[in-house]
Parts: structure tokens; sequence; C-alpha cells
């Protein structure tokens, strides 16, 4: 498909009306008593990640056609290093804060071994 | 269908290599190179995501989060970038059909609406502090000044970068050097967007939900 000045202007067009609604339905989801604590938390996560894709191919023009293979192989890479680094950074925190809560009445020789 | 034709058509079909190809296009290797970068930047940021998740509950005895944070400046700071980010695609058509007076009109609107952004979240940051929730009140509020102020610097250093390509545009014209540099500012600004969905989702939704 050749890329043409108003089809380009219609795929910014479309990406910033998906990004707006994505963000109005991010805010309505973190005021809105209709869903249960866990479903918004959730809710925002999907949101947001679907937001970054949007922008990701809308904006960014990320796409799965072959001038673009490296930079789809450079993001997968990155993405894979940005979970490495947050949900390790979590997990290894969250453990180590349950290790650390020893009951007070325990003997200090306890403490020291773990 | 004579077979000898059938043959003579497969080659075309067929794309050429990589190195009948010759080497990629300046452009596309310029903004490779800038996109590894912006991914670098991305990992940068994960850290600070992650030690604001780590540290979003050490609050000292503080404020919370649900306590400073106030929903409507986030909402106009979102769509000011949101906006910003989408002239600034409309900016980079007009270069690549090159129409400078459409082209200082996306970089001016694009300017504007980060230089509202920042002032924004600058006024956001000194209103905290004066009400006492400055960085070195609790490990949570060093971590959101740190993050958030991180993500405000790289804005304010966009806006930098873009009113030194305004002054190369009306300098050298659109010569290729500057042509690679505006597509980079314009990854670079987009990626920024990118972060902020991160930073209004993980800082301001959930720490008002919750």
């Amino acid at each position: 498909m050749h890329a043409s000045a108003p089809s380009e202007l219609l795929v910014y067009t479309i990406g910033l009306f998906v990004a707006v609604l994505l963000t109005a339905t991010s805010f309505w989801a973190a005021n809105t008593t209709l869903l249960w604590p866990g479903g918004v938390f959730l809710g925002l996560a999907v949101l947001a990640i679907a937001q970054m894709g949007i922008h990701l191919v809308f904006f960014l023009h990320i796409t799965s056609g072959p001038e673009s293979t490296n930079n789809v192989l450079a993001l997968a890479f990155g993405v894979l290093i940005v979970i490495v680094v947050i949900a390790g950074t979590m997990w290894i925190v969250a453990d180590m804060n349950t290790n650390m809560m020893m009951p007070s009445g325990a003997p200090m020789s306890m403490r020291m071994q773990h | 269908m004579n077979i000898a034709v059938a043959i003579d058509q497969i080659p075309q079909d067929e794309l050429p290599s990589a190195s009948e190809a010759g080497p990629a296009p300046k452009r596309i290797v310029v903004a490779y190179g800038f996109w590894i970068f912006l991914l670098s930047d991305i990992i940068m940021f994960a850290a600070l995501f992650a030690s604001y998740a780590v540290l979003v509950r050490s609050t000292a005895g503080g404020p919370t989060g649900a306590q400073l944070f106030n929903q409507t400046t986030v909402a106009i700071e979102t769509a000011c970038l949101l906006v910003s980010s989408y002239t600034c695609g409309l900016m980079s058509l007009a270069i690549n059909s090159r129409r400078y007076l459409r082209t200082y009109l996306g970089a001016l609107i694009t300017l504007v609406l980060g230089a509202m952004f920042l002032s924004l979240e600058i006024r956001e940051f000194l209103g905290m502090i004066a009400i006492g929730a400055a960085p070195q009140r609790s490990a949570f509020l060093s971590a959101f000044f740190t993050l958030v102020g991180c993500h405000g610097l790289h804005v304010a250093l966009g806006l930098i970068w873009l009113v030194v390509m305004m002054v190369q545009v009306a300098v050298f014209g659109f010569a290729a050097r500057v042509q690679h540099r505006l597509l980079c500012f314009s990854l670079f600004w987009h990626a920024l967007d990118i972060v902020w969905v991160g930073v209004f989702t993980v800082v301001y939704l959930m720490g008002v939900s919750s």
C-alpha cells in the first residue's frame, strides 16, 4: 500500500481518537464504584497497555512490514527487559518484606540465620 | 501457460535479499539507531517505575497519593501531551511534503501544548512542596518526584530541541540532515507520550483509586 498524505493524516487522527477514548475510559474506571477494587487495578493496567500499543502503531508507525523488522525485534527485547526489571524488582522486594516480618518475640539468633 | 514464462516471473515476484538491495536508506538507519536509544530510555523509566511501585506505601506518616493528587490537573496535562503528540505527527507530515507554514504551525502548537503541560506540572510540584510534601518527606515522595520529574525533564529537553530544530529549518531549509533530526524528534516526542501513559495510570489513577 502506498502511503499518501491524506491516508497518513487519517492514521494519526484515528490514533488520536482511540487514545482519547482509552484515556477517558481510564479516568472513568479510576472513579467508578461499579467495579470491585481489584477490577479497577486490572482494568487500568489493560487500558494503559492498550493505549501504549495504539501509540506504537498509529504514532510511531511500528508495523509488521519488512522495513520495521529490526524495530520490532528491538522493541520485543526492550519489552522483555522492562518486564524483567519491573516484575523482578517487585517480586524480590515483596519477598524480602515478608521475610523481614518475624514475630517480635523470636530470638535474635533465629533472625540472624535468615 | 508456457512454463518458460512462468519461470521468468518468479525472480520478479521475490524481494531482493538484504545483500542484493544494498545498504538501507539513511532514513531507516537513523530511525533504527534512535529507536534503540529510546528503548534504553524506556528501560531507565522502567527502573524508576519499579522503585516507585516498591516505595508507594512507604509514606513514613506523611501524605499519601490519594491526598495529594488532583485528577483535574492530571486530565488537562494528559490532554495537552496527547494533542501535542498529534500535532507533532501533523508537523512530520508537513515536513514530508515540504510545507514551511504547516511545519511552523505544527511546531508552534506542539511547543505551546508542551509548555502548558510543563507549567502545570511545575505548579503541581511547587504546590506539593508548599504544603510540606517535598521529596525529602518520605520514600514515596522521593520516588514520585524522581519518576514524574524525570519525565518532566525529558519534556523540557524536548521543547528546547524543538526550538533548535525550527531554527535549523529556518536556516537550512528541509535539508536531508535536518529532516533526519526532525524524524528523531518526532520519535522522541511520541515515546514521551507513551511514558506519560504509564505515569498517569500507575502514579495518578492507581494512586487515587486505591
